[in-house]
C-alpha cells in the first residue's frame, strides 16, 4: 500500500520480494497462498465471491437482517430483548400507535408521547429545514462571491460540521445556562439572567438553531458546488445588461440551482427526520417532552429499563422508515432529472 | 490592525455595493458565531472551578492571587482596598461577615482591619488551570474513555477500508451473475439509517454475545454502503488493461487487489479514511445503546454520562469535551481542502 504509482510493466519478482518487507506487504502475501489455491479451484467468478463476502457478510447480518427482524419485532409485546421469548400479538403494537381520541391532540392518544414525538418532529422538520436552507443558500451566494481568502472563509462556516453532536451539545449547554455567556451577552441590554433551556419556547428555539449551527456548512459547501457550476458568461451577459442582483439572482442563479437545491432540501429533510444526538445533549428532550423527538421516543422506549417495550418501538421505527423511504425516493428522482438535464446542457 | 483590515476589506472589484456591506456582515458574524463557541469552550476549560462560577464571566481564566500571612494556616486571598481616606492597599483576607470583610495587611499581621466589602476588588492573574486536564486521567476513567475510543475509530476505520475496497473491486471489475442484484441492495439500503434499526440490531449484537464489547460498536458500522460506493465510482475509472496485463505476468487476483487497485484508489481511500474516523470518533446513538459498562464507554457517551452526573463539575467536562474535540480539529486544520472536496463532489458526510 505504500507505494503511489503503479508501472505498466509487470510485477517483477524483486518489487513483490519489497512489498512483502513491511507488516501489511508480509499479512496480505501470507494471504496470496490460500487466494491462490481458491483462484485455482474457481477461476475469476469465485474470486469475485471472495472480494464480496466480507462485506456481504457483515453488511447482511447488521444491516440486512435487523431490517426483516424488525417487522417480526413490531408483531410482538413484551419487554424481553430476544426475539424467541417475545409473544406474538399481530397488528397490535400498530394498533397501539394509531390508537387517538383526535391526532392533532397527543393527550387523547394511548401512545401519547409518540405522538407528541411526532408533532415536535414535524413541528421542528418544517422549522428547521427552512431556516438551514435559507442560512445555507445565504452562505453559498456570500462564499461565491469573489473573496480574497475563499478557503479560509468555506473553514469559518464548515468548521462544526465536523465536531461531534456530543460537542455540539455541550457546548451550546454551556453558553446557555443561566450563568452562561448568552446572559452575559444580553446583560448591557438590561436582560435578567434566564435559563434559556428550561423554557419551552427557547428550548425549542435553540434545538432548531444548534442544528442549524451544526449542519449549516454541510449544505452550503453543496450549494457552493452547484453555484460554481453555473457557467460564467450568464453573469458577464447579465453585467452587460445591467442587471441589478436581485434580478440575476431570480433569473439566472435560482433557476440553474435549482437542481442541487432539491438535493440538499431532501438530504435536509432526511436528517432533520432522524435528528436526535445533538438535542438529546442539550435537552435531553425537555422542559416536558417539549423537544423529544421520533429518534429519541424509539431509543428510550425500546432500550430504558423502566418502560421498555421493543415492539412498540420497531412499530414506531417502521413508520419513520416508511416516511424515509419516501423522502430517499423523491430523492433519487430529483438526482436522476438532476442528470439528465446535466448531459442535456 | 491594519493588516487585518486588509485581509478582511481586499477586495478585486471596485466601489461599494449594498451587497458586500451584506457579505461581510455576514462574514464577520459568521467567525463569531461559528468559531466563537468552540473558543469560548476552550478558554473556559482552563478555568477553575470559581471562576467558572463567577458572573459576569470573563474571557480569559483568572485567579485571585493569594498570599500565605504568618499566624493562619491558609494561603489567604489578596484584595485591593480603597480605605475611606482615598488610598489604596493590598490587603489579605481572613473572613468575611456579612458585607463586612475582616482584613489583615501581609506585612503587620497582627492587626485587623474591617473593610465593607463593596470597597475591595480582588488582585487577579491570567493562570490556566491545567489541572482541569490532568486531574480527570487520574480521577475518572477518562483515559479508558480515551483509548476505547481510539481503538473503535482505528479498529472500525481499518475493517471499513479493507471490506468496502474488496467489495468494490469485486463490483467494479468483475462480470459474475447477481452483481446488479447486489449493487442494487447496496444502493437501497444507503439511505436506511441507524435509527431505524436499532431495536432488531440489538438482539442481533446480543445473539453473537457482543453486549459490552468494543466488537458490537465497531462490527455494525464497517460494512457501510457509502464507502462501498464511492470506492466501486472510483475504480470504475482504473483502465482494466492493467488488469489484463497483470493477469498475462500470471499475477493472482489478489495480488491484482493488493499491488495494483489498492494504490490506485489511493485518493478515494484517504477521503474514505478521513470520514469513516470522522464518523466512528463521533458516534453516540450506538455506543449508547450496546455498552452499559463504564470501562468500556467510548469518550461520547463517557462526556454525556459525566455531564449529567457532574452537573456542577463543569470545569472538567469542559477539558474533557476539548480533548475529544482535538483529532476533528487536527484533520479539519491539515485537511480541509480534500474534506470539502470529498464533500461537494460525493454529497457524503
Amino acid at each position: 500500500m505504500a507505494e503511489k504509482t503503479v508501472s505498466s510493466e509487470p510485477p517483477a519478482k524483486a518489487g513483490l520480494r519489497q512489498a512483502l518487507l513491511t507488516p501489511v506487504g508480509l499479512a496480505m502475501g501470507i494471504v496470496d497462498i490460500p487466494m491462490r489455491a481458491w483462484q485455482k479451484l474457481t477461476g475469476l467468478n469465485g474470486m469475485a465471491g471472495v472480494f464480496l463476502a466480507p462485506n456481504m457478510v457483515i453488511f447482511s447480518v447488521f444491516v440486512l437482517l435487523p431490517l426483516v427482524i424488525n417487522f417480526i419485532y413490531s408483531t410482538t409485546s413484551g419487554g424481553a430483548i430476544f426475539l424467541p421469548n417475545r409473544t406474538y400479538v399481530g397488528a397490535e403494537q400498530y394498533r397501539i400507535l394509531f390508537d387517538c381520541g383526535s391526532y392533532l391532540d397527543p393527550s387523547t392518544c394511548a401512545a401519547d408521547t409518540f405522538w407528541a414525538a411526532v408533532r415536535n418532529t414535524a413541528v421542528f422538520v418544517v422549522f428547521q429545514v427552512t431556516a438551514m436552507l435559507i442560512a445555507a443558500l445565504a452562505t453559498a451566494l456570500i462564499l461565491n462571491r469573489e473573496l480574497s481568502n475563499r478557503g479560509f472563509w468555506r473553514a469559518v462556516f464548515f468548521f462544526p460540521v465536523l465536531l461531534s453532536p456530543v460537542v455540539v451539545g455541550l457546548i451550546w449547554k454551556w453558553i446557555l445556562q443561566r450563568e452562561g455567556l448568552l446572559n452575559y451577552a444580553l446583560s448591557p441590554f438590561g436582560f435578567e439572567p434566564f435559563s434559556w433551556l428550561s423554557d419551552r419556547f427557547w428550548a425549542f428555539f435553540f434545538a432548531v438553531f444548534v442544528s442549524v449551527w451544526a449542519h449549516m456548512g454541510f449544505y452550503a459547501l453543496i450549494l457552493l458546488a452547484g453555484l460554481q457550476a453555473i457557467p460564467k458568461d450568464l453573469y458577464e451577459a447579465a453585467a452587460m445588461d445591467k442587471a441589478s442582483p436581485t434580478r440575476i439572482f431570480r433569473r439566472i442563479t435560482l433557476p440553474l440551482l435549482m437542481p442541487n437545491l432539491i438535493v440538499v432540501l431532501v438530504l435536509a429533510l432526511i436528517r432533520a427526520v432522524q435528528i436526535f444526538d445533538e438535542v438529546f445533549v442539550l435537552t435531553g428532550g425537555g422542559p416536558g417532552t417539549s423537544t423529544m423527538y421520533i429518534t429519541q421516543f424509539i431509543y428510550e422506549t425500546g432500550f430504558a429499563s423502566s418502560l421498555r417495550n421493543p415492539g412498540l418501538a420497531s412499530a414506531a421505527s417502521i413508520l419513520m422508515g416508511i416516511v424515509l423511504v419516501i423522502l430517499t425516493l423523491v430523492q433519487l428522482a430529483a438526482s436522476s432529472r438532476n442528470e439528465k438535464k446535466g448531459t442535456r446542457r | 490592525m491594519s493588516a487585518v483590515t486588509t485581509f478582511l476589506l481586499r477586495r478585486r472589484g471596485r466601489g461599494w455595493h449594498w451587497t458586500d456591506v451584506v457579505t461581510w456582515i455576514w462574514l464577520i458574524s459568521g467567525v463569531f458565531l461559528m468559531f466563537g463557541p468552540a473558543v469560548w469552550l476552550v478558554f473556559s476549560s482552563f478555568k477553575t472551578p470559581a471562576a467558572l462560577a463567577e458572573f459576569p464571566p470573563s474571557f480569559l481564566p483568572y485567579v485571585t492571587e493569594q498570599a500565605v500571612v504568618p499566624g493562619y494556616d491558609k494561603p489567604l486571598p489578596l484584595y485591593n482596598v480603597t480605605m475611606p481616606d482615598g488610598s489604596t492597599y493590598v490587603l489579605a483576607e481572613v473572613r468575611r461577615i456579612g458585607i463586612m470583610g475582616q482584613m489583615v495587611d501581609p506585612k503587620q499581621p497582627g492587626e485587623i482591619v474591617k473593610v465593607n466589602i463593596k470597597d475591595r476588588t480582588p488582585v487577579r492573574e491570567v493562570e490556566f488551570a491545567t489541572n482541569n486536564y490532568t486531574e480527570p486521567f487520574q480521577r475518572f476513567d477518562f483515559f479508558l474513555f480515551l483509548r476505547n475510543s481510539v481503538f473503535v475509530t482505528v479498529v472500525a476505520t481499518a475493517i471499513t477500508l479493507l471490506v468496502n475496497s474488496m467489495a468494490a473491486f469485486a463490483l467494479s471489475k468483475y462480470q459474475f451473475p447477481g452483481r446488479t442484484a447486489v449493487m442494487l441492495m447496496i444502493l437501497a439500503t444507503l439511505m436506511v439509517p441507524l435509527s431505524v434499526i436499532v431495536v432488531p440490531l440489538y438482539s442481533v449484537i446480543g445473539s453473537l454475545n457482543l453486549f459490552d464489547s468494543l466488537w458490537g460498536v465497531i462490527l455494525p458500522t464497517v460494512a457501510t454502503p457509502t464507502g462501498v460506493f464511492l470506492l466501486r465510482q472510483y475504480m470504475l475509472t482504473i483502465p482494466d488493461e492493467l488488469i489484463d496485463a497483470a493477469r498475462m505476468d500470471k499475477a493472482s487476483e489478489w495480488q491484482i487487489y493488493w499491488r495494483i487497485i489498492l494504490p490506485l484508489s489511493a485518493p478515494a481511500l484517504a477521503v474514505l479514511a478521513i470520514f469513516s474516523v470522522v464518523w466512528r470518533w463521533n458516534d453516540f446513538l450506538w455506543p449508547l445503546i450496546v455498552l452499559s459498562r463504564k470501562e468500556l464507554y467510548t469518550l461520547q457517551v463517557g462526556l454525556n454520562v459525566y455531564a449529567g452526573e457532574l452537573n456542577v463539575q463543569w470545569h472538567y467536562i469542559l477539558a474533557m469535551t476539548v480533548v475529544s474535540m482535538i483529532p476533528v480539529v487536527l484533520i479539519f486544520v491539515f485537511l480541509q481542502r480534500f474534506i470539502t472536496t470529498g464533500i461537494a463532489g460525493s454529497g457524503l458526510k
